[in-house]
């Protein structure tokens, strides 16, 4: 059976993408994306983008059908370990928003640049707030206004992490591996 | 764009596919939304696990910490080069002042320790447990926690205070064996018992979340709080040693006022771990005469 990810571009001689690469980049990079709260940047607010969903919604945006509808529950479950928002809290946001992209995805099949950005703006807005609302249920009492900013700077920079996503995309596809 | 392989089929196959997907998707949810709602109700829920995962990265954070910490130096040392001159004449004022607070300073020491004999009170101060750094913090959430590098090898226990050379920082939340998760004093959830520096007017302290404080008086009435006023730890409640700085008021507000914090985690280097207040105190009854001493222990 012919590999789904393989193209004329990307085969040599003897050389062809690597499955496993091919499979984990997209799973580690969310994952990184998710390890930024271990960083030593010790904030007095909330002002970090959650690069972790950023990198999920970019993912799913750049290369539909890569990561399963269900890859929100496992990656939700990384995210939590690491965020500070109540256990389960990324798990159910970023489930919702695997389903909510898909039937994007389904109603919408061609988009263009800006409707990328618009979707994920709205995606990562909705993902904070739902975030501040879950983390002020857990017994946090912040006014929801203070997520403004860090909303602001992960709009911004969204488009730069879909760039992102297409590098790692491109090194997911290179042909360093043996037939 | 949408590739072939992507696009709606009519074919029964894919159709099922597509459903099986909302369908484990969906399962997904509800099981986040479980867990979600376990972890509000008891919120030390997978707190091993999270201890765990903070373990494994701990290395690679205190490596990037420590060059952080350079990094800064390194940084400082320009900008340094740059204002000499106006430092340094700034400097020689401020430590022709200093030298005189510190004689003072060293005089109502002295008056302190005389008085403190002739009450009969130990002048104890006990052993920090351990020096660490912050390692990380939930720099993505409204939650304020910092991740500490010392954890139970280092003798670090849930409740201990977290202080730097400035201030209070928080205290411990969850233990694992070589990290720490801190509860900052910013968040929302911190609530400590203070009183005011100068006239010991008690208060809390409570975290908003954008490294500011609320300060709620415990007595309602004209509100005698000013800009500049400077708060202090009271040790009611036993969790934290009195007369530790907190915050300085920045503004004033009906019922209270909004404070700064002086111990901003984001610039400190090292902090120290100490032992909880009522467990190192000699004298149960030291804690009576302290303003506010009728405030509640904040939750552990």
């Amino acid at each position: 059976m012919k590999r789904p990810f393989e193209d004329s571009l990307n085969r040599r001689i003897n050389k062809a993408p690597s499955t496993v690469v091919a499979v984990a980049v997209p799973w580690i990079t969310v994952m990184l994306g998710s390890l930024v709260p271990a960083l030593p940047l010790i904030t007095a607010s909330p002002l970090i983008p959650p690069f972790g969903f950023m990198l999920l919604v970019a993912w799913r945006q750049i290369r539909p059908g890569l990561l399963p509808v269900w890859a929100g529950l496992p990656l939700g479950l990384f995210d939590d370990l690491y965020s500070g928002q109540p256990f389960g809290s990324a798990m159910l946001i970023w489930s919702v928003a695997m389903i909510v992209l898909d039937m994007i995805e389904a109603r919408f099949p061609w988009r263009t640049f800006w409707q990328e950005w618009l979707v994920g703006s709205l995606m990562v807005s909705v993902c904070l707030l739902a975030g501040a609302v879950f983390a002020n249920a857990s017994g946090g009492s912040t006014p929801l206004a203070l997520i403004a900013p860090q909303a602001v700077l992960a709009i911004l920079l969204y488009p730069l992490v879909g760039r992102l996503v297409a590098m790692f995309d491109r090194f997911r596809l290179l042909p360093f591996a043996k037939v | 764009m949408a590739p072939s392989s992507n696009r709606r089929s009519g074919s029964r196959r894919a159709q099922y596919t597509t459903f099986i997907g909302y369908l484990v998707g969906g399962a997904g949810a509800v099981v986040g939304a479980g867990f979600l709602i376990v972890s509000i109700v008891n919120p030390g829920f997978m707190s091993t696990l999270r201890g765990v995962g903070a373990d494994v990265v701990a290395p690679a954070s205190r490596v990037a910490a420590e060059g952080k910490a350079e990094g800064a130096d390194f940084f400082e040392t320009i900008s340094g080069y740059l204002a000499a001159g106006r430092q340094n004449a700034e400097l020689k004022r401020e430590i022709a002042q200093a030298k005189v607070r510190f004689v003072e300073a060293e005089a109502v020491a002295q008056e302190n320790a005389r008085l403190k004999i002739l009450l009969g009170l130990m002048a104890d101060d006990p052993k920090p447990v351990v020096a660490a750094r912050l390692i990380g913090s939930s720099s993505a959430s409204t939650r304020r926690f910092a991740t500490l590098g010392a954890g139970t090898r280092d003798g670090v226990s849930v409740g201990m205070p977290i202080r730097s050379p400035l201030g209070l920082v928080g205290r411990v939340l969850e233990v694992s064996d070589s990290t720490a998760r801190v509860l900052l004093i910013t968040d929302g959830e911190s609530l400590v018992p203070v009183r005011r520096a100068s006239d010991g007017i008690p208060a809390f302290a409570q975290g908003r979340g954008d490294g500011t404080l609320q300060i709620r008086l415990i007595n309602l009435g004209i509100n005698p709080l000013k800009r500049g006023d400077t708060f202090v730890t009271s040790g009611s409640g036993g969790l934290y040693r009195p007369n530790t700085p907190i915050a300085i008021v920045s503004s004033v507000t009906t019922d209270g006022a909004i404070a700064h914090v002086l111990s901003d985690p984001a610039n400190n280097d090292y902090v120290v771990v100490e032992r909880m207040w009522a467990a190192g105190a000699s004298d149960p009854a030291q804690n009576a005469d302290v303003p506010g001493a009728e405030g509640q222990a904040p939750a552990s």
